[in-house]
C-alpha cells in the first residue's frame, strides 16, 4: 500500500506570460512503513516536491501541475484542500532549521497544543499537556515540563530538532516529510537527532520521504533511493543496490563529490554534463507500481 | 527586583535627564526669538516705564543663565511661573486645558489601535486580493489627509449635513461638567453616576477623536500589514501551514504577535505626537485643551507658559514610551527573559 504515490509530475510557475517548468514528469511512490530518499542538488526539485506533497503549492496562483499525487488516499491535483485536515495529522513534515521553524514568542507548549489541535481537533489542554510530555519524552528530552515552558530561543539547536521530531510525530502520521532535517544543525548533532528519527519512525511504521542532498546520510537511513537532477528522476534503486552499483552518469558524480576523509582532494566535477541527460535507470526490483505489468 | 520594576526605574532616570535637557533647550530657545515679551503682553499702548517695571519683575534683564538659575528654584517649588497670556500660574492653566487634550488624545489612540492593528492584519492575510486594497485605499487617504481637513470633513458631514453628532465643545449647553476628580469628562461622570453626562461627554468626543486619530489609524494599518508581510515569510509561519494550523489562527496569534513588536513602537511615538499635533483639532471642534493653549502662548511669546507646555508634552512622550517598551517587554519573551538573566 503506497502513502505517496506521484506518477509524471510536471510542475511549472507562470509568472506574466513566462513559465518556468521545474518538475518534468517525475514518478515515485513510498509504501507504507518504508524510507524513501529524494537526492539531489539544491534547484533540482527536491522540496517543492515534498511541498506539493503536503497540497499547499497547487493552491498558490500561477503554479501548474499536471500528471498525479496521490497521498494517504486524496487525489491532490484535483482537490489540494483535501489535505487541509491531513497535515500535521496523516502528513507531518521536519525542516532544515528547527529553530527557525519553531515561533519566537510562543512557548514550546503552546505551539505543540496546537499541533494537537490542527485540523479542528478537539483536545482539552490538560490532554494536550500530557500527550506533549510524553512526546517529548520520546525523544530523550530530560526534562519535558521545563522544555514545553522554554521559548525556542532557550533550547539548542538539537533540543528544538528533538522538539520538532516530536511534533511530527505526535499525531502518529501515516507519512513524514524530511526536507533536509537539521541541515543547519552541526554535523555530530545532525547525527544523533538523524537516529533518533530513525529509530522512531522504525519503531512505529512510519513512512518517510527522505529529501537531501547528503548521500553518506541517505545510505545510513533509506530502504530507497531516487536520484533527482533538474526535475527528472535519473536513477532509482534500493540503497544497497544504489551505493554498490550506481550506474548513471550524474549519479557517479554526485557520489565522487562526496568529499573523503584520506587523499583525493576536491574532485572535479562539471556543471552540467550532456551525459547527465541520459535516460532513467531502475534498478531490478525497483519501479513504479503503475508500471510493473509484466 | 522584579526585572520589570528594574526597567521602569532605570527609565526614568533616563527620562529626568531628557526633561532637564528639553528645559534648557526650548527656555533658551523661547528667549533667543526676537520680540520683547513684556511688550507684547502689556500691548503698545503702554508706557515704557510700565514695560521696564514687567522686565524687572519677570528678571529679564538678567543674563540668560542667571534667569534659568531662578527657572529652577521655582521648579523645585512645583512653580512653572505666571502666565502673561492669562494672567495666571502656568501650573494652573495646564491642569485646566490638559486633560482636555490627553482625554481625546487617549480616545484618539484607542481607535488608532483598535481600528489600526485589525484593518492592518486583514491587509496581510489578504494580500493582493480585495480586502488588502480596501484596507490600503483607505490607509493611503487616511494618512494623506490633514487632521483639521478631516475634522472640517467631518463637522460638515455628520454634524450639519446630517446633525447626528455635536459641533463643538466639550459638553452640550446647559450640561454642566462634572465634579473635577481626573478631568477627563467621561470617567469623571462615570465615577459620579451622572450617566447623561457620560453619554454628552461621550458624543462630543467622537468627532474630534475620530479626526485626530484617522491619519495614526492609515499609519498603524500600513505598518501592521507591511510587519506581518515579513513575518509572514518566516520559516516558522511555514512551519505552522505544514501542521496544519488554521489560517485564521496564524492571522490572529502566530503571525500577528511577532509582527506586533516593531509596529507598536511606531504607534506609541504616533500617539504621543497627536498630543501636539492636536492643535488644529482642537482649534476646528473649540476644544479647550492644550494644544490650542500652547499655540496662543508661543505666538504671544509667553516665555514662562512656552516652557511649561513644551515640558508636559516632552513628558507625555517620555511616559509613552515607557508605557510602550513594558508592553513590547511582556510581548517580547526575549526581552522579558534577558532582563530576569541580568539580574540572576
Amino acid at each position: 500500500m503506497a502513502v505517496l504515490t506521484i506518477r509524471d509530475l510536471q510542475l511549472g510557475f507562470r509568472k506574466g506570460r513566462q513559465t518556468a517548468q521545474v518538475l518534468h514528469g517525475i514518478s515515485l511512490h513510498v509504501n507504507a512503513g518504508e524510507k524513501v530518499a529524494l537526492v539531489g542538488e539544491s534547484g533540482s526539485g527536491k522540496s517543492v516536491t515534498a511541498q506539493l506533497a503536503l497540497g499547499r503549492l497547487q493552491q498558490q496562483r500561477g503554479t501548474l501541475a499536471s500528471g498525479a499525487i496521490e497521498v494517504v488516499g486524496h487525489d491532490l491535483i484535483a482537490a489540494p484542500e483535501k489535505m487541509a485536515p491531513e497535515r500535521g495529522h496523516r502528513v507531518t513534515m521536519i525542516f532544515q532549521d528547527p529553530t527557525s521553524a519553531l515561533n519566537p514568542v510562543f512557548r514550546i507548549g503552546d505551539i505543540f497544543s496546537e499541533v494537537l489541535r490542527s485540523g479542528g481537533r478537539k483536545v482539552t489542554d490538560a490532554q494536550a499537556r500530557d500527550r506533549a510530555l510524553k512526546a517529548l519524552a520520546e525523544v530523550h528530552i530530560p526534562d519535558p515540563a521545563r522544555a514545553l515552558d522554554s521559548y525556542p530561543f532557550q533550547l539548542s539547536g538539537g533540543m528544538n530538532q528533538r522538539v520538532m521530531i516530536a511534533m511530527a510525530l505526535a499525531n502518529e502520521p501515516e507519512l513524514l516529510l524530511a526536507d533536509e532535517p537539521g541541515t543547519a544543525l552541526d554535523v555530530t548533532v545532525q547525527a544523533q537527532t538523524l537516529r533518533l528519527m530513525d529509530d522512531l519512525v522504525t519503531q512505529k511504521g512510519t513512512a518517510v520521504l527522505f529529501i537531501s542532498h547528503n548521500l553518506s546520510v541517505v545510505r545510513e537511513f533509506a530502504d530507497r533511493v531516487y536520484v533527482i537532477y533538474r526535475g527528472k528522476i535519473v536513477e532509482h534503486g534500493r540503497t544497497d543496490q544504489l551505493f554498490a552499483d550506481p550506474r548513471h552518469p550524474y549519479t557517479r558524480a554526485l557520489l565522487s563529490a562526496a568529499p573523503r576523509l584520506v587523499g583525493g582532494g576536491l574532485p572535479d566535477l562539471p556543471d552540467h554534463s550532456d551525459a547527465f541527460r541520459d535516460p532513467l535507470i531502475v534498478h531490478p526490483g525497483c519501479g513504479e507500481p503503475h508500471e510493473v505489468t509484466a | 527586583m522584579t526585572p520589570v520594576l528594574r526597567l521602569l526605574l532605570q527609565r526614568l532616570a533616563i527620562s529626568v535627564l531628557v526633561l532637564v535637557g528639553v528645559s534648557i533647550l526650548i527656555f533658551f530657545i523661547a528667549r533667543i526669538v526676537p520680540g520683547d515679551p513684556a511688550r507684547i503682553a502689556l500691548g503698545p499702548n503702554a508706557s515704557q516705564a510700565q514695560v521696564d517695571a514687567l522686565r524687572e519683575a519677570r528678571h529679564l534683564n538678567d543674563p540668560i543663565v542667571v534667569q534659568y538659575g531662578w527657572f529652577l528654584r521655582d521648579l523645585l517649588h512645583g512653580d512653572l511661573g505666571t502666565s502673561l497670556y492669562t494672567k495666571r500660574p502656568v501650573t494652573q492653566d495646564i491642569a485646566t486645558y490638559f486633560p482636555a487634550t490627553l482625554e481625546l488624545v487617549l480616545y484618539a489612540g484607542a481607535m488608532m489601535i483598535l481600528l489600526g492593528l485589525p484593518l492592518g492584519r486583514l491587509a496581510a492575510r489578504f494580500q493582493r486580493r480585495w480586502p488588502d486594497h480596501m484596507a490600503r485605499l483607505i490607509s493611503v487617504i487616511a494618512v494623506c489627509t490633514p487632521a483639521f481637513v478631516w475634522g472640517v470633513v467631518l463637522q460638515l458631514t455628520f454634524a450639519y449635513i446630517w446633525p447626528i453628532f455635536p459641533l463643538e465643545g466639550r459638553l452640550s449647553n446647559g450640561i454642566d461638567a462634572p465634579p473635577l476628580i481626573t478631568g477627563f469628562y467621561t470617567i469623571d461622570a462615570l465615577l459620579n453616576g451622572q450617566v447623561a453626562t457620560f453619554f454628552d461627554a461621550l458624543y462630543h468626543m467622537i468627532l474630534p477623536a475620530t479626526a485626530l486619530a484617522l491619519s495614526g489609524i492609515g499609519q498603524t494599518a500600513r505598518l501592521t500589514r507591511s510587519s506581518m508581510i515579513e513575518t509572514y515569510r518566516k520559516p516558522f509561519i511555514d512551519m505552522s501551514r505544514a501542521y496544519g494550523f488554521r489560517e485564521d489562527r496564524i492571522s490572529r496569534r502566530f503571525a500577528f504577535w511577532p509582527s506586533l513588536i516593531p509596529t507598536l513602537t511606531i504607534v506609541g511615538l504616533d500617539f504621543a505626537a497627536m498630543l501636539a499635533n492636536a492643535f488644529l483639532v482642537e482649534r476646528v471642534f473649540v476644544w479647550p485643551g492644550l494644544s490650542r493653549y500652547g499655540v496662543e502662548v508661543i505666538l504671544r511669546k509667553d516665555l514662562d507658559a512656552i516652557v511649561g507646555v513644551v515640558l508636559v508634552i516632552a513628558a507625555m512622550f517620555l511616559v509613552t514610551n515607557l508605557i510602550v517598551d513594558l508592553i513590547v517587554s511582556i510581548i517580547n519573551p526575549r526581552i522579558r527573559l534577558a532582563e530576569r538573566k541580568a539580574k540572576a
